[in-house]
């Protein structure tokens, strides 16, 4: 689409002194746009290498499988870990299904009007609502109006919530990309809006719809403040190796708030606990994200048609 | 004299303020070829989306008149779904839906309900017969149908049409994106399907709609110009001088 | 087959479609849902006599856990909220809108892939570890290069913000930056126009509006970021003077405060008010670069 970018002077024209000048400002140009990239990169990547180097260290199976010991200074983070699968799991199971139908309404069955554009605002404002205002809001409907109390499922639907929008807008990108002339191949010979949708845009465009959802899920995994104050527990043990040790109308122990947890209101907590949190928590993230492109790559290669 | 199987009567249909088609009626008798002809924009896809009624999806058109099917006003219909079923539609573009062969020819009769696979496989066959594509597909049902050849994706896009079994089989410039070879394959099933079907063929090709048609109608700017036995407006004395000079090419 | 498909389905259809509108319309519910909500929680405070609503957003006095006299001027926090962003926003418009020209003009085939992966890793790593990342790698970094006694303040928690809000500024940059036709730079070229020229002139003219919108969000997502300014900032309730001055901003407050305060006591009730107070400027920053992107669109 762009101009490529090491385009030369065809060089049959010869050299004057204004291509040459000409190419000196193409040549600063692009060595300043990237050094800005490098500063955003290298740091990341430092940052990133600091961790691994301090943290790496204490990783280990036994690590990840057993519960915190000695107030949260020695032992694994099993019930952490467990704690945010759950967290995601759930919050998945509620907002996977809504965002998506809510995709599909704005993508297949609405007008293009005031009313439209209202939703879509608020999908917009959704996005932008801060995270520390979505846990007051889980503390206010879920824990206290709901009689939820501070549960798996209180903190479950706070997250639902605030990543459906993830899931909204990689969800309406997908279905835009099913051609419409598909859409009315089907209603020719009389499927009805439905059947159209379900046989042909839905497994037309999973890939796109997989990736929000991937996404939705490294965000959930890394989020604190919401859960904070409507289902996190500072500590809590949990039956070793069994999946299903958690309730849902339990409160639980997440990798983020556990983080929080070690390096602000642990005294005496070894550096490494907290630095090997931090990479297992990064770890998650950036192994679920690494999936979610991959997928995307492996579907898009595969197009039908 | 025979029922009318379809009877439009003062159709007007508009987008927004502009109106395309201006208060048109005819009748179309059972088991008829009906050509149309026009040039572009004259009304002529907008005419065959109002009869099965896809024109609804459109944002912003608005009908107005009356359409019959078999006596009964298609605005009444309280089962659109089943309307477009008895109204089969070729777009003009091959559209193979990305599904396998099988699948494309099985989406309607299953979307209606039936399941059986014995059934299905006798109708699909049927129906890639009927279109004269089984030949070249029948070893390979499972391939995707949007890889198939443009000439072949339009017949499998007529199988398909043809699976719901219309009583009406309206064909949208089936031919704009295939050869000649194809075309001509297909316009002879046309002359066979002619003896169960209905069939409205808008054509942007005078002379097919000539060895088809037994009736040609003539759409210009959303006004029926002439309709008329195919032989009077082909020949030397059309009804219209506009008729005339657009069938032979003189239209500007 | 006529006729087989029966008056059920039919139903089931509608039923169908009403589940789906219901999902639909749930983001205009849930936007109201979080409103009422909050300010469900916060709102008997603005009936009580110990509480000015003009204190709350002028004084910079918070007290709000004092015996003799609880005052809860909220305008400090604010002043760190505001000087954070602003820092943030200095260091991060630069580079985020440079990272977009980047990759958007200068890059072809791999090298872009590779970059745009980067990017999005970077927008996904959570807030609570650039928190982590500010407390235990910024902080000391800051304190030797600058001589300063604290590395937790304004500084440190801009940094971490500009770094969370590029990915925004470079994904949306860039969506802008593509929207600029192609014709435009060729005939920029086939003018004999430096590269600076046709970025200057040409590029940045031509999609300012969908820049300025990538800006906006980047300020939306900094504004109300609380883990990683709550560990970074030095948590010192006062208007910072200078980017070496410790600050804490609104967000960090309510999740500072609220696991201590007793449900349903003024204390509590003011958090809420701040989380009021926060959906507000978010939304209307969103609303505001809502408005620009479709001004885009309609040219």
């Amino acid at each position: 689409m762009n101009m490529p970018a090491d385009a030369q002077p065809v060089a049959q024209f010869g050299e004057t002194p204004f291509t040459r000048k000409k190419q000196r400002s193409e040549k600063i140009a692009r060595a300043i746009f990237a050094v800005m990239v490098a500063c955003i990169v290298i740091p990341l990547i430092v940052i990133i290498g600091y961790l691994v180097k301090e943290g790496y260290s204490l990783i280990s199976w036994k690590f990840l499988t057993t519960n915190p010991t000695h107030g949260m200074r020695e032992g694994g983070i099993w019930s952490a870990l467990l704690g945010t699968f759950w967290l995601v799991g759930v919050s998945l199971c509620i907002s996977a299904p809504i965002g998506v139908l809510a995709a599909v309404y704005l993508n297949e069955y609405a007008k293009d009007n005031w009313f439209t554009r209202v939703v879509n605002l608020a999908v917009v404002n959704l996005a932008g609502v801060p995270s520390i205002v979505h846990a007051l809001f889980g503390l206010g409907a879920f824990v206290l109006f709901a009689h939820m109390g501070r549960s798996i499922l209180a903190a479950s639907l706070t997250l639902a919530i605030m990543t459906m929008p993830v899931i909204i807008a990689s969800t309406k990108e997908a279905l835009a990309a099913v051609p419409r002339q598909f859409r009315e191949a089907c209603w020719n010979v009389g499927a009805t809006k439905w059947q159209t949708i379900w046989r042909i845009v839905l497994p037309n465009s999973i890939s796109g719809i997989l990736t929000g959802v991937i996404l939705q899920v490294s965000r959930t995994a890394g989020e604190t403040a919401p859960i904070m104050f409507t289902g996190a527990v500072f500590y809590r043990r949990i039956e070793e190796g069994n999946l299903f040790a958690y309730n849902i109308t339990d409160q639980c122990m997440a990798l983020s708030t556990h983080l929080f947890a070690v390096k602000t209101q642990v005294t005496n907590a070894p550096e490494a606990l907290s630095f090997a949190i931090a990479l297992v928590l990064l770890g998650l993230v950036v192994f679920v994200n690494l999936t979610a492109i991959l997928i995307r790559s492996w579907l898009r290669g595969r197009k039908k048609w | 004299m025979v029922k009318p199987k379809v009877q439009v009567e003062n159709l007007r249909l508009s987008y927004g303020p502009r109106e395309v088609i201006h208060g048109i009626s005819f009748d179309i008798e059972p088991n008829e070829i009906l050509g149309i002809i026009g040039p572009a924009q004259s009304g002529k896809t907008s005419l065959l989306r109002c009869i099965n009624r896809t024109i609804e999806f459109t944002v912003g058109a608005k009908p107005s008149g009356t359409i019959r099917v078999d006596g009964e006003d298609i605005s009444e219909m309280r089962n659109v779904y089943e309307l477009r079923r008895r109204v089969g539609m070729v777009a003009p573009l091959p559209v193979g839906l990305p599904l396998s062969i099988y699948d494309n020819v099985a989406f309607a009769p299953r979307a209606a309900g039936m399941k059986k696979k014995g059934e299905l496989d006798t109708l699909v066959e049927k129906c890639l017969t009927q279109s004269a594509l089984w030949d070249e597909v029948k070893d390979r049902l499972d391939s995707l149908g949007t890889k198939l050849s443009g000439g072949q994706q339009q017949r499998l896009t007529i199988a398909r049409a043809l699976s719901h079994s219309p009583e009406i089989l309206c064909l949208d410039e089936f031919s704009i994106a295939i050869d000649p070879v194809t075309t001509m394959r297909i316009e002879d099933v046309l002359k066979v399907l002619k003896k169960e079907v209905t069939i409205i063929l808008v054509t942007n090709l005078v002379q097919q709609a000539r060895r088809l048609a037994a009736r040609t109608m003539f759409l210009w700017n959303g006004e029926i110009i002439e309709l008329g036995p195919t032989e009077q407006l082909f020949g030397d004395k059309p009804k219209d001088k506009r008729t005339y000079d657009y069938v032979n090419g003189i239209f500007g | 087959m006529t006729g087989s498909r029966s008056t059920l389905s039919i139903y089931g259809e509608k039923a169908i479609e009403l589940l789906i509108r219901l999902c639909g319309v749930s983001a205009i519910i849930f936007v109201f849902a979080i409103f009422f909500f909050v300010f469900r929680e916060g709102a008997p405070i603005l009936a009580s006599k110990d509480f000015s609503l003009g204190k709350f957003l002028t004084s910079t006095e918070w007290y709000p856990t004092s015996m003799s006299n609880v005052r809860f001027g909220t305008l400090a926090l604010l002043a760190g909220t505001l000087s954070v962003t602003g820092v943030a926003m200095l260091i991060a418009v630069p580079f985020g809108l440079g990272a977009a020209i980047f990759v958007s003009e200068f890059c072809t085939g791999k090298v872009r892939e590779i970059l745009k992966i980067v990017i999005e890793l970077l927008a996904a790593i959570p807030s609570i570890v650039w928190g982590f990342i500010g407390l235990t790698v910024m902080n000391p970094i800051i304190q030797n290069l600058f001589h300063v006694p604290v590395g937790l303040n304004v500084l440190n928690a801009a940094i971490l913000l500009a770094l969370m809000s590029i990915p925004v500024m470079v994904s949306i940059g860039e969506d802008a930056l593509k929207a600029v036709p192609d014709s435009y730079r060729e005939g920029a070229l086939a003018l004999g126009a430096t590269r600076w020229q046709i970025i200057w002139r040409v590029l940045l003219p031509a999609a300012k509006n969908g820049l300025l919108a990538a800006v906006l969000l980047g300020v939306g997502r900094a504004v109300g970021e609380t883990m990683a300014v709550l560990m970074a900032t030095g948590h010192a309730v006062q208007i910072p003077h200078s980017i070496f001055d410790s600050c804490r901003t609104l967000t960090a407050t309510i999740a500072a405060e609220l696991g201590e305060t007793r449900e349903h006591s003024p204390h509590y009730q003011v958090l809420f008010l701040i989380g009021i107070l926060l959906f507000t400027i978010t939304f209307i920053v969103n609303l505001i670069a809502d408005f620009v992107v479709k001004g885009v669109r309609k040219k």
